[in-house]
């Protein structure tokens, strides 16, 4: 077990896009049971310093493997296909008439039942590009594809959390 | 990892070995010291048996002070001199303060914090809350008759870097070794939990004499993770007695020191009254003349609603954080003197749909979990290990171009996190690049809050674009920041590290601690001395257990080396200079091996094998 191993490899996961939760954050657990510097206060400060250094690796790859959207862009990175969302914005065509319609919903939605509907909307196809992404890694091995639905995800992300901005500020 | 010693319950295995290790709760209003004794967590009581210290503190003549309850009794006669709530300066400008103009201090605007002028000088927050503190340490080491190892001192979990910085500041002027920073919601928590041996997602309510705080912790058997957390530090019991103040005076200018102060006392008794009588009378004796007002609970609870309004989308914002719902919440536990009034307990059971939970002191259980984990730090707690895994309150990011912010570590981050971001260039043949360290989830910088600026220099000239800075932050267990960059392109590496500027440099702390704690030259060098010994004492003890679990990690020779150092530095004494040289080099030659270590503990937690099948 090395600090430089992959995030799969440190957590001993298939690399694969299909992952359970409940699993992905028992060995978060018993993996910062053992490396917590709080293990190591009452040594001294090279074991302190190593331990942070774990545990900071431990919750990196905790972070990028319990969000689906984060792991599946991690695994198209380690299959040479990076998502690469700052210069590239390639996406599946029919979904940007999708992009276009749910930004007008947005912006008429008014109160919390209009948000919240939109909000249900967006978790659906959510959803179902999140299968989509699933079936292209780890079924039909085709990490480019599976790139271009990711960044279609990251467009769905960001519009929930402009959802979630406006549900806020009802409640400010 | 020594292996796990058993002892007859309530002993520790070895009397000599045990480490005297405390919990303090630096409160806004008051504050208390808890221990874990014959195994049980239980606060310290001063010489007339009160837990509770009021966080007062008063400067008299000749350089003297009272602290606590003879401060509280004083502070409306020498409201200049006597400094309550403290804890709401830390770390702020004077600009951060609201409502300063009705406090009846003399304040002093400073570059990073506010200070106090006071008969016995300009006093930093920091040093007022040291005095707390020390005052703390003194009954706790008058209750052990021994010095003490370390403290766990709790935070509000909304607290920023700079607040979090200062408080550690203080801690070191109190003479406090700190063995970790951690959050008041979360200590309350681990009391909670292991008290009712609670499991599932629970929400700590924690509205105190300044602050509240939102958080919620998911328990499973010993692990105590934080899913996300929210508040606010400029929120708590003293704004609600603003408030009634404020309906009692209805309009009537208060000029005097004196009356600010008597005013905010007069309102706070009454406030108390109301959470058990319908109505009460609010009554002092100003210089303008006395003031006498009958307050009904239903006029002060619709006073009440907007500050309770603030909390309540406080904890929405945290559950739509953390996606749940209120129903997915196993219990909300009340913490802090504020949830002793009826308004705030019945609205929070109606945004959960369940009685909140009242059971246990609201005042002593943030110190009592502190002492717990203290405890556990200390390399004391025989029975079974609890894992605290805890988050930032807000999120940390940079300025970039057009005073927008990126945010490089998301709020509700689990810590200890790094994270590196690479920036680049905006001219050609541009050397250097100003660094500004921002927290908040505002857009615009001018809206979060500035907490570092440095600069890196030596960017060798390339034409714009083409440098490659990377900017790494890194927010170790206590949840403070520090951040590094350097230069990654054509080999040159410029690196600079830089703590936020709200704490206080180390000669700064040198300076107050020479003026303040340990005056005598004599003291400083003894208690210089008796630091370093136990410090070596602490690394020989540690790599005595370390070899012992692990030694065959490493050869014969290598082994043997160490176990001449740890003999020669055993036996050292008298000179502290060369005994901190010595664990240092102790600490240098065990760097690969604790590595080595740390790789063995990892692998056998994925294998799920214990010690013995290894």
């Amino acid at each position: 077990m090395r600090l430089t191993d992959n995030d799969f490899q440190l957590f001993g996961l298939p690399e694969q896009q299909a992952q359970v939760r409940a699993d992905i954050d028992a060995r978060w657990k018993s993996l910062q049971a053992e490396v917590h510097p709080n293990r190591f206060s009452a040594e001294g400060a090279s074991a302190q310093r190593v331990a942070m250094q774990w545990a900071m690796r431990v919750n990196e790859a905790h972070q990028r493997l319990r969000d689906p959207l984060k792991r599946a862009a991690y695994l198209c990175e380690l299959r040479g296909a990076p998502v690469q969302a700052e210069n590239n914005t390639q996406m599946p065509t029919a979904f940007l008439m999708q992009q276009m319609e749910w930004r007008e919903a947005l912006d008429d939605a008014d109160g919390e039942a209009a948000l919240t509907t939109l909000d249900d909307d967006a978790a659906r196809a959510e959803t179902t590009v999140l299968d989509t992404v699933q079936r292209l890694l780890d079924e039909a091995n085709d990490a480019p594809a599976a790139a271009s639905q990711v960044r279609a995800l990251m467009f769905i992300q960001r519009f929930r959390a402009d959802i979630d901005q406006r549900l806020a500020a009802l409640d400010a | 990892m020594a292996l796990l010693q058993i002892s007859e319950p309530g002993a520790s295995p070895d009397p000599h070995q045990r480490r005297i290790a405390v919990g303090i709760d630096l409160g806004t209003t008051h504050s208390l010291v808890a221990a874990v004794r014959h195994g049980v967590a239980e606060c310290l009581p001063d010489e007339q048996g009160r837990v509770i210290l009021p966080s007062a503190v008063r400067y008299l003549p000749e350089g003297r002070r009272q602290i606590g309850a003879d401060a509280i009794a004083a502070q409306a006669e020498d409201p200049e001199n006597t400094i309550v709530s403290v804890k709401r300066f830390m770390g702020r400008s004077l600009a951060d303060v609201a409502n300063r103009e009705q406090l009846p201090y003399r304040f002093e605007d400073r570059p990073g914090m506010l200070a106090i002028a006071t008969r016995d000088g300009v006093k930093s927050p920091v040093e007022v809350s040291a005095e707390i503190l020390a005052t703390l340490r003194f009954r706790a080491e008058d209750s052990f008759v021994d010095d003490l190892f370390g403290a766990v001192i709790t935070v509000p979990a909304y607290f920023d870097d700079a607040q979090r910085q200062a408080t550690k500041d203080a801690a070191e002027l109190a003479g406090l070794k700190v063995l970790r920073l951690i959050n008041e919601p979360t200590a309350a928590a681990i009391a909670y939990g292991l008290d009712n041996a609670s499991e599932g997602l629970y929400a700590v309510y924690d509205l105190g004499g300044g602050t509240f705080d939102i958080s919620l912790p998911r328990l499973t058997r010993g692990v105590f993770e934080v899913v996300a957390t929210g508040g606010d530090a400029a929120l708590g019991g003293d704004d609600f007695d603003r408030a009634l103040a404020d309906l009692a005076l209805a309009g009537r200018a208060v000029e005097s020191a004196h009356d600010k102060r008597a005013v905010l006392v007069a309102a706070r008794a009454a406030k108390e009254a109301l959470s058990d009588a319908d109505s009460t009378e609010l009554v002092d004796a100003l210089d303008s003349g006395e003031l006498r007002v009958t307050v009904t609970r239903q006029q002060f609870e619709a006073l009440a609603q907007p500050l309770l309004a603030k909390t309540l989308s406080a904890v929405k914002r945290v559950l739509r954080d953390a996606k749940v719902k209120p129903a997915d919440v196993a219990g909300a536990v009340m913490v802090g003197g504020s949830t002793r009034m009826p308004i705030v307990r019945r609205a929070v059971g109606e945004l959960f749909g369940r009685e909140v939970l009242t059971n246990l002191n609201p005042d002593e259980v943030v110190a009592l979990g502190a002492a717990i984990q203290a405890n556990q730090l200390a390399g004391n707690a025989a029975d079974g290990e609890i894992l605290l895994l805890d988050v930032i309150p807000l999120s940390l990011g940079l300025e970039t171009m057009g005073g927008l912010t990126e945010r490089v570590i998301e709020r509700n981050s689990t810590i200890p996190v790094a994270k590196a971001q690479d920036f680049t260039t905006f001219k050609d043949g541009q050397t250097a690049l100003a660094i500004h360290v921002v927290q908040g989830e505002r857009e615009l910088v001018s809206e979060c809050r500035s907490l570092a600026r440095f600069e890196l220099r030596g960017i060798p000239p390339m034409v714009a674009g083409a440098a490659r800075i990377r900017v790494s932050f890194q927010v170790d267990a206590d949840g403070l920041l520090n951040v590094s960059a350097e230069e990654l392109t054509s080999g040159v590496q410029t690196a600079i590290t830089v703590k936020p500027s709200y704490g206080l440099g180390d000669d700064e702390i040198a300076n107050m601690l020479k003026d303040g704690f340990n005056s005598a030259e004599g003291d400083m060098a003894a208690r210089k001395l008796r630091e370093a010994k136990v410090e070596a004492e602490r690394m020989v003890l540690a790599t005595r257990s370390a070899l012992a679990a692990d030694g065959d990690l490493l050869p014969a020779t290598e082994r043997e080396a160490l176990e001449a150092r740890l003999v020669l530095l055993a036996a050292m004494d008298g000179d502290a200079d060369a005994i901190d040289d010595a664990v240092k080099a102790l600490a240098e030659a065990t760097e690969g091996f604790a590595a080595e270590r740390m790789n063995r503990s990892i692998a056998r937690a994925l294998t799920g094998r214990n010690v013995s099948a290894l």
